[in-house]
């Protein structure tokens, strides 16, 4: 499949990393000359270079031929007009366009229909989003959701004087209390698949499998204390943290904005009427202390500089915040991050690509294709969800008679309404949703892909 | 330096060393030429042991592969590869000094065509396959050939970019489509179509079939070994016109013929550097065969004779149908400036390249001016693109680089004693992958005279010249083995 990313930028680069190790024939677009000759020695691509909205220049990358155009350029307006000429000049391509502007979000339903986007995305939003959602959850490091929300693959951190710390992997159900599933362990940055007797040590992160109303129990029976989140403070004054400010502030929680730009504060201010701005550098650790930083439930860093919000966290932290999360724009998936204990990290280009991704293998298998694909532990290993059709070799037999491949698990089976941790006499029929997860070496296409 | 990893390049391009001489074997094992046999039979198993061994000590390399890797890969491998390659040479007892059977296969994988043979009809059949594959395979490369074949799509990360760029000539190397396999597969269909339309038309002249695909490998891969003491001369004028215009046509970049697949036709008339080709050819067909009417009878042969020892030179084949050493001083130098200039960058042909003189030459214009209008501001246009500024400099630097080169081996050469044309012409027409020189190495002529330290000399030639000097230059360099 041919695609075309416009824009060699952070997402961009990412993108072509991602799709090009996956396979598929990439051109890409950017003005700049000197970051596509760095990607193009590094990835197996061709690059343009030029303005990405012009027709020239859409007719060199292949236009006629592509099957998808990614537009992720600086400006939401070029992407907008990079899609539409794309969509002119060949009517059948699928289009993604990065729009991030707050004034375009609202109407962004309406704008997909006129620009006939098949795609929209919003890498601030997202994250806004998730940040959302893992502040409902505090005692996770990150959260993933599977099969309409019911299924969740949550990250925790093992610590010294939990009860699961120096415990075997099969008897962490007669603690929990449920049925759970660890499907994934992060040791000293390498992921491993688990067996039943692997034992947890501290400073390993675990991915835990578990039904959605199971969360709370989980929490509780593991002795993770989660107070629920009232206080919220976010140092920086961002796209992300007016989208996360207007979530929080709509279910009811206290938020407090640190911004050292004037202008947007008084922007900021005019937004959010019932938020609490404060003007001034974040890094200032006597106006943290001033504004409370040691009452708040939970502290947001989201400044455009990732040493900045790291920094902010690790005083956080040391201030005795129980919930910090940091957003990492540009060092993801960074081994000595990792050991830093910033607690939960978020990427939004990492989001966003997931997003992508997650569109381009349903693209390319439009029947038993992934449902979502989402990249969990650092990127090391994939959670897919799949449905089981027609084609599906091995229903209705039970897991233990069939083989799967090496490093790959079915971590969730859910029946109807039904929804199964599955074990040794689990089986899956047709209409069955299946969550499998893999450490990655190997792409799966399709549910078949994963027997032996 | 990841040297697994170049072990495992090296050893998959011996592999497949050892499996094109497959067919040399079986054409001997038909013509029942027995030393032969046994000469492809033992190099074929010696190249396989030490591939296999290669890929073994690579099997588990990591997969950091930067540019100098990449770089050091192409000259290796090439040395390798010519070191092994004459093996059936040298078994087969056909050419008895190990020396003289490494400078014939460099020759012929570089695509030089410059032979130490004084009798080649005493040749076997099978060697004289064998010699004349080596430049359709030198010709594209080799290395482009183990892409288009290599597996997996993980195998191929950019680092293969390296590689190209190291192996195809040309200023400014780029892919035709996003996937280098697939690039490299283009590459190569495009390549054997071609070689196979020339095997028919020979063919058609009546060629006898060894005759006809031998003399359609010289002439794909811009080589020159003919398997006729007196190269083309003694076929027919049609099978003579044949081999000028397939000569021309592989001067030509690939990527033109890519644009006719994709019937992008005004590309091509646009292209620049083709325009300068053709316009080459026919100024100097027209000048040399003015310069030469009194030496032939007819117009039509002045013509033809003029059009072939001009394709032949400008392609940095080195075919030949007269001796174009008894030519008047103005046609010989006219052949010794194609000799320097060289076809298209992009094509399978040596020398300088036409689109790199073009850079030079627009480089050197813009200086001029800017000599008498010290503020002026210009970008360097080709093909109504801005040239890089990155591109332009490494274009200068390969100048100097060639000349360098090219002085440092005349002198040493001249140790010999030769006259100095012969010292000149016998530099240019090897490290330009031309292949005959004038005076004591002319057409009539061979290498076989010169010392060992000069044929060392004119080996190191070829290889710098197939591959654009800048890899066999790293190699040299004491930067690429230490960390400084």
């Amino acid at each position: 499949m041919k695609i075309i990313i416009a824009g060699d930028g952070k997402i961009g680069a990412t993108l072509t990393r991602q799709l090009s190790q996956e396979g598929y024939d990439i051109t890409l677009i950017d003005s700049n000359n000197k970051v596509l000759e760095a990607s193009e020695e590094r990835y197996d691509i061709m690059s343009v270079q030029g303005n990405c909205a012009s027709m020239d220049v859409l007719e060199q990358a292949g236009v006629r031929e592509a099957e998808l155009l990614i537009a992720v350029a600086g400006d939401d307006e070029v992407n907008l007009l990079c899609c539409m000429t794309a969509h002119g000049i060949n009517s059948k391509i699928h289009t993604i366009a990065r729009i991030r502007n707050p004034e375009y979000t609202k109407q962004i339903y309406e704008m997909r229909e006129i620009f006939a986007l098949s795609l929209s995305i919003n890498p601030e939003k997202q994250t806004a989003v998730e940040i959302d959602r893992l502040l409902k959850y505090p005692g996770f490091l990150k959260r993933d959701t599977f099969v309409k929300g019911r299924v969740e693959i949550v990250e925790l951190q093992v610590v010294e004087g939990m009860k699961i710390c120096d415990m075997a992997l099969s008897e962490i159900s007669n603690i929990a209390k449920c049925k759970i599933l660890v499907c994934a362990v992060l040791r000293n940055g390498k992921v491993v698949t688990p067996g039943g007797n692997f034992i947890l040590e501290a400073g390993d992160r675990i991915f835990v499998t578990a039904t959605a109303k199971n969360l709370t129990i989980l929490l509780k029976n593991l002795g993770i204390i989660t107070h629920k989140i009232k206080k919220v403070m976010i140092c920086g004054g961002g796209r992300v943290s007016f989208y996360l400010a207007e979530q929080l502030i709509n279910s009811g929680i206290t938020v407090k904005i640190i911004e050292n730009d004037y202008d947007r504060c008084i922007l900021l201010s005019k937004l959010l009427p019932d938020a609490n701005i404060i003007f001034g550098d974040a890094t200032n650790e006597f106006l943290l202390d001033s504004e409370g930083i040691s009452e708040c439930d939970a502290l947001v860093t989201t400044t455009g500089v990732d040493e900045m919000n790291m920094i902010i966290s690790l005083y956080g932290k040391s201030c005795g915040v129980l919930k910090v999360i940091t957003k990492l724009g540009r060092l993801e998936n960074n081994n000595i991050i990792n050991n830093l204990s910033l607690g939960s990290t978020i990427s939004p280009k990492q989001l966003c690509c997931n997003t992508i991704v997650r569109y381009v293998r349903a693209l390319k298998n439009q029947e038993g294709g992934a449902v979502s694909v989402h990249s969990i532990a650092d990127g090391q290993a994939e959670a897919i969800e799949f449905i089981v059709d027609d084609n599906t070799i091995n229903c209705d037999r039970p897991l233990r008679e069939i083989h799967v491949k090496k490093n790959i698990l079915i971590v969730c089976i859910t029946h109807g309404f039904k929804t199964e941790i599955p074990n040794g006499d689990s089986v899956f029929r047709k209409g069955d949703i299946v969550v499998v997860v893999t450490n990655g070496e190997k792409i799966i296409y399709q549910l078949n892909d994963i027997f032996e | 330096m990841n040297y697994r990893m170049i072990c495992r390049f090296t050893g998959r391009i011996l592999l497949v060393e050892a499996v094109f001489m497959l067919p040399a074997l079986v054409i001997s094992l038909v013509a029942n030429e027995k030393k032969a046999v046994l000469g492809f039979v033992l190099s074929i198993a010696m190249i396989f042991i030490v591939s296999l061994s290669l890929i073994l000590v690579g099997r588990n390399s990591k997969r950091i592969f930067l540019a100098r890797e990449g770089l050091v890969c192409v000259a290796v491998s090439w040395i390798v590869m010519s070191l092994l390659g004459s093996f059936p040479f040298y078994f087969s007892g056909e050419i008895p000094e190990f020396i003289d059977a490494f400078f014939e296969t460099v020759s012929g994988f570089t695509t030089t065509g410059a032979s130490i043979l004084s009798d080649i009809e005493s040749m076997s059949d099978g060697l004289l396959y064998w010699r004349s594959f080596t430049h359709w395979l030198g010709g594209m490369g080799v290395l482009v050939f183990v892409l288009a074949i290599a597996n997996s799509s993980k195998d191929s990360d950019g680092y293969t970019m390296h590689l190209l760029r190291a192996e195809s000539p040309g200023p400014n190397v780029g892919k035709l489509v996003p996937k280098m396999k697939k690039t490299a597969e283009i590459l190569y269909l495009m390549y054997i179509l071609l070689t196979l339309l020339n095997i028919v038309f020979l063919l058609i002249g009546g060629m006898p079939p060894l005759d006809a695909v031998c003399t359609a490998f010289g002439t794909a891969g811009t080589g020159g070994f003919g398997i006729k003491n007196d190269s083309i001369a003694g076929y027919s004028p049609y099978i003579q016109n044949v081999c000028t215009i397939f000569m021309i046509l592989f001067g030509v970049n690939f990527s033109c013929y890519f644009f006719i697949i994709l019937k992008q036709f005004r590309n091509i008339f646009k292209d620049e550097e083709l325009r300068m080709y053709v316009g080459l050819i026919v100024a100097s067909v027209t000048l040399i065969s003015i310069n030469i009417a009194s030496y032939y009878d007819t117009i039509e042969e002045t013509i033809r004779h003029a059009a072939f020892q001009v394709a032949s030179i400008i392609t940095t084949t080195g075919y030949a149908t007269t001796d174009f050493d008894l030519w008047p001083s103005f046609s010989k130098t006219i052949l010794l400036c194609l000799m320097l200039i060289g076809a298209c960058a992009g094509s399978t042909a040596g020398g300088f390249k036409c689109g790199r003189a073009l850079l030079i030459i627009k480089n050197m214009k813009r200086r001029v001016k800017k000599t008498l209008h010290p503020n002026k501001v210009q970008v360097v246009r080709m093909n109504n693109q801005a040239v890089d500024e990155n591109v332009l400099s490494t274009a200068n630097a390969y100048l100097a680089a060639y000349v360098i080169i090219m002085v440092v081996s005349v002198l040493i050469v001249s140790l010999d004693g030769f006259s100095m044309t012969t010292n000149i012409t016998s530099v240019v027409a090897t490290f330009n992958n031309i292949g005959p020189g004038l005076e004591a190495v002319g057409p009539v002529c061979n290498y076989g005279d010169f010392s060992i330290l000069s044929k060392l000399v004119l080996i190191v030639d070829m290889l710098a010249g197939r591959l654009e000097i800048f890899p066999i230059l790293i190699l040299l360099s004491s930067h690429t083995w230490k960390y400084k």
